[in-house]
């Protein structure tokens, strides 16, 4: 177990080393980095100096381990929008992706988790069927069209729900980092149409895999002894069956709440969600370049670190896993 | 037994004349693909020639709607083009994006599935990790990031200019790990078996065992996630455009023209964000109920719900 939690986490290590490398060739070849820090108008000879200063003459190699050695300390330049480091404005932004992923995996869970165990229970019912064609229309719907339907339908023609931003934010710490919408009713208003549009994606995938698990747990001889044995109907379901498909169910959600991450840039762009994913893009099209390469490293290691753990914790559960050594 | 004959007869066309919503989809499939092939053809206006737009046509409603006009059946869009003709060549734009990304998707993962499988080893280990890691970041997510670093490399004009070539690659290199590890799979299941055996008895090399041998007995898996890649590769353009990482407006996919009727929803020009809409749905889900079929019929195994 040991040797195996070594292997992965030097793989993390390896594989955040050739991202950093990436990020960082970014950074070198497109831009100019003294632009930030003076403006436009500096002579030729002070900008020069400054570059000196800065280290940017010197050889590609120790740019690169100096860039590594900042990164680690938490320092990825300064944006050229904010005016700050960029550290600070990702921190700034994350609160509200991370709301908005919170929201979505409540929707999910609520919904698929009885929608999954009844069409396995009963496969052939009307019901069942219509949530099984449901769910094949719902992954041929991208993200950004559920979303820019649901503010047709809820904001602009019922006028129920507010359709972009985050509505009224509390401070929770009063030290300007947690602005959260999820202690007000209006922000919770507005968290309503972003949650459900992202979570919109995900939902016929659990609705299959918890149907699909569950489908074989019921087939197993320890649920057939269960049956024989004369248990009732809804103890044999809930108790035996359903507690038995939810690891799975649950190492899942753990890796697709990554996933989620990604679906957020296109659910914050179409609700002006002002968060990480709104912040990136803002970022491309001002050309931030900073700020892109921040998001960028941030946005890597929150999935190295996802993945690495869920393996290594995957590992504890299913032996054969770390055996073989793969993933 | 003629070609022809052997597939009247067989098994694939069997199922596929019993399962209606195959069919269905199938014939809407070939109606949309027609529609695009010939979009420059049956299109009442070609809406990439600066001559025929006129910004005084811009937002007409649907033409059984009040202030809909007879020419433009679909309404038009806010720079005054025929919104039916814009989809046809939105439609059009889209496929030929998701057709060449596949097409790349499955040119690498068949080169790397087919060495990691065959050669195995060291090579095998140093391909399948790099699929593996390249397969735990989310293809979207790749795709974004890649195509947010291109356009700062090349600037935005230069971006837009060449967006067809870059958004087929940035797709293609996304994905190739699904091809790749599939392809792994099942030329490591063909390579023990004893044909290959004895093509290498009798001398043949390697790269010709590969490709004359070993790959065609592998295609079924290819052509059974080919069908739902391309379906992804029509969504994840989609999203590209709709974030403005993809076409630009003035030569729209899906993606682009429903990100540019997005800012008229609010002043209730619905029509030029959900008729482009529903099309990209239409297009992506008969290509998903017909990959749902492929593989029951090629795959039963695999199905389980």
């Amino acid at each position: 177990m040991f040797a195996f939690i070594i292997k992965r986490a030097f793989q993390a290590v390896m594989v955040m080393l050739v991202i950093g490398l990436i990020g960082f060739s970014i950074q070198n070849n497109i831009g100019d980095p003294i632009r930030p820090l003076v403006g436009e108008r500096v002579s030729p000879e002070e900008r020069a100096e400054m570059a000196e200063k800065l280290g940017l003459n010197d050889p590609f190699f120790t740019q690169y381990l100096r860039f590594i050695k900042k990164a680690l300390h938490g320092d990825l330049g300064i944006s050229f929008i904010y005016h700050k480091p960029c550290t600070e404005v990702i921190l700034k932004h994350a609160p509200a992706t991370i709301e908005l992923v919170l929201g979505a995996a409540l929707i999910i869970l609520v919904v698929s988790l009885p929608l999954g165990v009844y069409t396995a229970l009963k496969p052939r019912s009307i019901f069942s069927k219509l949530v099984m064609g449901f769910s094949t229309l719902g992954v041929s719907i991208p993200v950004f069209l559920t979303g820019i339907m649901l503010i047709y339908l809820f904001a602009v023609t019922l006028g129920w729900l507010p359709s972009y931003g985050r509505g009224e934010t509390v401070d929770v710490f009063n030290n300007g980092y947690w602005n959260s919408g999820l202690f007000t009713i209006d922000g919770l208003k507005h968290l309503i149409l972003p949650s459900m549009s992202l979570a919109s994606i995900m939902l016929p995938l659990y609705i299959r895999l918890i149907r699909s698990e569950m489908m074989e747990v019921l087939e197993t001889e320890y649920i057939k002894y269960a049956w024989a044995k004369g248990l009732a109907p809804m103890r044999i379901w809930l108790v035996h069956a359903f507690k038995n498909t939810l690891l799975p169910v649950v190492t899942v959600f753990g890796l697709q709440i990554g996933i989620m991450f990604a679906f957020t840039i296109l659910t914050e762009t179409v609700f002006q969600w002002q968060g990480m994913g709104f912040m990136f893009l803002d970022a491309v099209q001002r050309a931030d370049i900073a700020l892109l390469n921040a998001y960028l490293v941030v946005v890597a290691s929150v999935f190295v670190l996802v993945n690495t753990v869920v393996d290594i914790f995957y590992g504890f559960i299913n032996p054969t896993v770390r055996i073989t050594g793969k993933t | 037994m003629t070609r022809f004959q052997q597939f009247k007869e067989s098994y694939f066309l069997y199922s596929f004349k019993r399962d209606k919503v195959a069919m269905g989809s199938f014939i809407i499939l070939v109606m949309l693909l027609t529609l695009a092939v010939t979009a420059p053809w049956i299109a009442p206006m070609d809406p990439y020639d600066a001559n025929n737009i006129d910004i005084m046509n811009s937002e007409i409603p649907p033409a059984w709607s009040d202030g809909g006009e007879s020419r433009f059946p679909l309404g038009t869009d806010n720079m005054g083009r025929d919104m039916f003709s814009t989809m046809l060549y939105g439609l059009r734009t889209s496929i030929i994006i998701g057709v060449c990304a596949v097409t790349l998707q499955a040119a690498i993962g068949i080169l790397v599935g087919l060495t990691a499988g065959f050669i195995g080893g060291k090579t095998d280990a140093i391909l399948m990790r790099m699929a593996d890691i390249q397969f735990s970041f989310p293809y979207l997510m790749v795709a974004i990031l890649v195509s947010a670093i291109f356009q700062m490399v090349f600037g935005i004009g230069r971006y837009e200019e060449l967006a067809v070539p870059l958004l087929v690659i940035i797709i293609g290199f996304a994905e190739w790990p699904m091809y790749a590890r599939t392809i792994r799979a099942s030329v490591i299941g063909e390579v023990n078996k004893e044909y290959v055996e004895a093509a290498r008895i009798i001398g043949l090399s390697r790269p010709t065992i590969m490709l004359r041998h070993v790959l065609p007995n592998s295609l079924t898996s290819v052509m059974v996630i080919s069908t739902i890649q391309v379906a992804n590769a029509v969504m994840s353009e989609a999203a590209l455009s709709f974030l403005g990482l993809g076409m630009p407006v003035t030569k729209p996919s899906l993606g682009s023209l429903i990100r540019s009727g997005f800012d008229y929803i609010f002043s209730g020009s619905w029509w030029i964000t959900i008729f482009p809409g529903i099309w990209l749905i239409l297009f992506v889900l008969v290509i998903n109920l017909l990959g749902d079929w492929i593989r029951d019929v090629l795959n039963p195994k695999l199905y389980k719900g």
